[in-house]
């Protein structure tokens, strides 16, 4: 019998190591998985690189992770917020490297990397400076940018809806970077606010198939980035 | 210079006369700030089909108070609605969209458009900046035609068409169209030719605000 489920958040990340590259879920605060990133400050890991679209706002979620100092660089597409200091800081500050990234670019990392693609051509970036020091190589009298897949040790995301196969159902615009994220880390970690029994779910509408998935934790009501901050709330 | 314009194009008067060259049922990513102000001027009898990167097609307006759902926003991180016959997607699935040449259309605001149709509106270089991109450079690369939405110069009252962007550039010869309160001015390869003025608008007015030469004559497809 398979039952990927585990008790807690505290366990679920209980192995995540110093110097591990970890991918958290989320744009903006649809999908952040609060809880396990909460669960990892607990846990004390440091010198993390993160993979996240972005870096977090107020000083609750993926900021909270940045302002206790626990993550040393962040592979990133977007990492400034309206209302969000915390990364600013440390990046003025010199105390956190930036690999930035466009956007579609980082999703297609991810997805190679988990697919077993090691690297790709893309159009994207090319005569910007994001495209300095990269191979380049024309294709169809274009010229593309060679961009390597990411893996990671550990992804980390927030799901509506998982069964104890693993299997994950997303909630609107939270899916985001998920999916992907699931497919390139050793082990993937999921919180998902409904855990049910395998057959409960309907095969045709899951999003994630629980081959990618190693934990499930339930977590039944979600805090959001937005209402933590609006109560001026702080972690820890 | 001429003194300055009795009029011209406000915000919504410039998402009002792009919005009426966009056809029918076209798939639309309106960028973030003054392109999403187009959605407020579709012509009667259209409708467009909107796409935001962070995974939604069929996204509809702001919602009401008190209906709002945090985990339904746009790629502004707004929230926002879905219209009837919409679908949600991961990333991978919004950029194969994007890069793949599946939308129509992108609209971009700009910090300085070339006259060769460099963009470059996601950084100004400065040392102390935050360095963000998000998607801008996927939809350039990636759409068949970009649309610039935009003031004709800065609020220094510098020009933002120019010979040759001094900012980083989001892309290379990507730009198809600029529709700013002055003018709309298409990307040739002769540069800027223009296609309309706005009402009480002279020619002059125009080129002296613009960092390059505009053709007058060029034959439009």
């Amino acid at each position: 019998m398979i039952d990927k489920r585990v008790g807690s958040t505290r366990e679920a990340v209980a192995d995540i190591f110093d110097g591990a590259t970890v991918m958290i879920g989320g744009f903006g605060e649809a999908g952040s998985p609060i809880e396990l990133i909460h669960a990892l400050i607990d846990q004390g890991a440091k010198g993390l690189t993160v993979v996240s679209n972005n870096t977090g706002t107020g000083l609750v979620g993926l900021a909270a992770l940045l302002r206790a100092e626990r993550v040393s660089k962040v592979i990133c597409s977007f990492p400034k917020t309206a209302g969000s200091t915390v990364f600013p800081d440390l990046y003025r500050a010199g105390k956190i490297e930036l690999e930035l990234v466009p956007q579609g670019t980082l999703a297609e990392r991810i997805r190679a990397g988990g697919a077993g693609i090691v690297a790709f051509y893309t159009p994207t970036a090319v005569g910007t400076p994001l495209a300095e020091g990269k191979e380049s190589r024309m294709f169809n009298n274009r010229e593309h940018v060679l961009e390597y897949g990411i893996r990671a040790d550990f992804t980390l995301i927030k799901g509506c809806k998982s069964d104890t196969h693993g299997n994950v159902l997303y909630h609107r615009t939270a899916r985001n970077f998920a999916p992907m994220m699931a497919t390139a880390a050793t082990v993937t970690i999921v919180q998902a606010a409904d855990v049910v029994e395998a057959g409960a779910l309907d095969p045709e509408a899951i999003v994630t198939p629980g081959i990618f998935v190693d934990r499930v934790v339930h977590v039944p009501s979600p805090a959001l980035e937005s209402a933590l901050n609006e109560a001026g709330a702080s972690y820890p | 210079m001429t003194s300055a314009p009795s009029n011209g194009w406000t915000r919504d008067g410039i998402a009002k006369r792009l919005a009426q060259d966009i056809p029918n049922g076209s798939y639309v990513n309106l960028g973030i700030g003054i392109p999403e102000l187009v959605a407020s001027h579709v012509p009667e009898g259209r409708t467009f089909i909107y796409h935001t990167e962070n995974g939604l097609l069929g996204m509809g307006p702001s919602p009401a108070a008190g209906e709002s759902d945090p985990e339904l926003i746009n790629a502004g991180k707004r929230r926002v609605t879905m219209m009837p016959g919409a679908a949600f997607f991961d990333q991978a699935t919004s950029f194969a969209m994007i890069r793949g040449g599946h939308l129509d259309l992108s609209v971009l605001g700009a910090l300085q458009v070339a006259a060769n149709g460099d963009l470059a509106n996601w950084s100004t270089g400065a040392d102390d900046a935050i360095p963000a991109v998000g998607g801008a450079m996927d939809l350039v690369a990636g759409v068949k035609r970009v649309f610039v939405m935009t003031t004709h110069v800065t609020k220094e009252g510098e020009p933002k068409l120019v010979q040759r962007c001094t900012y980083p550039l989001t892309g290379r010869g990507v730009v198809t169209r600029i529709y700013s309160d002055l003018a709309v001015i298409d990307v040739t390869e002769r540069g800027f030719a223009l296609v309309e003025l706005a009402p009480g608008i002279a020619f002059d007015f125009v080129q002296e605000r613009t960092g390059a030469p505009i053709i007058t004559n060029h034959a439009r497809k």
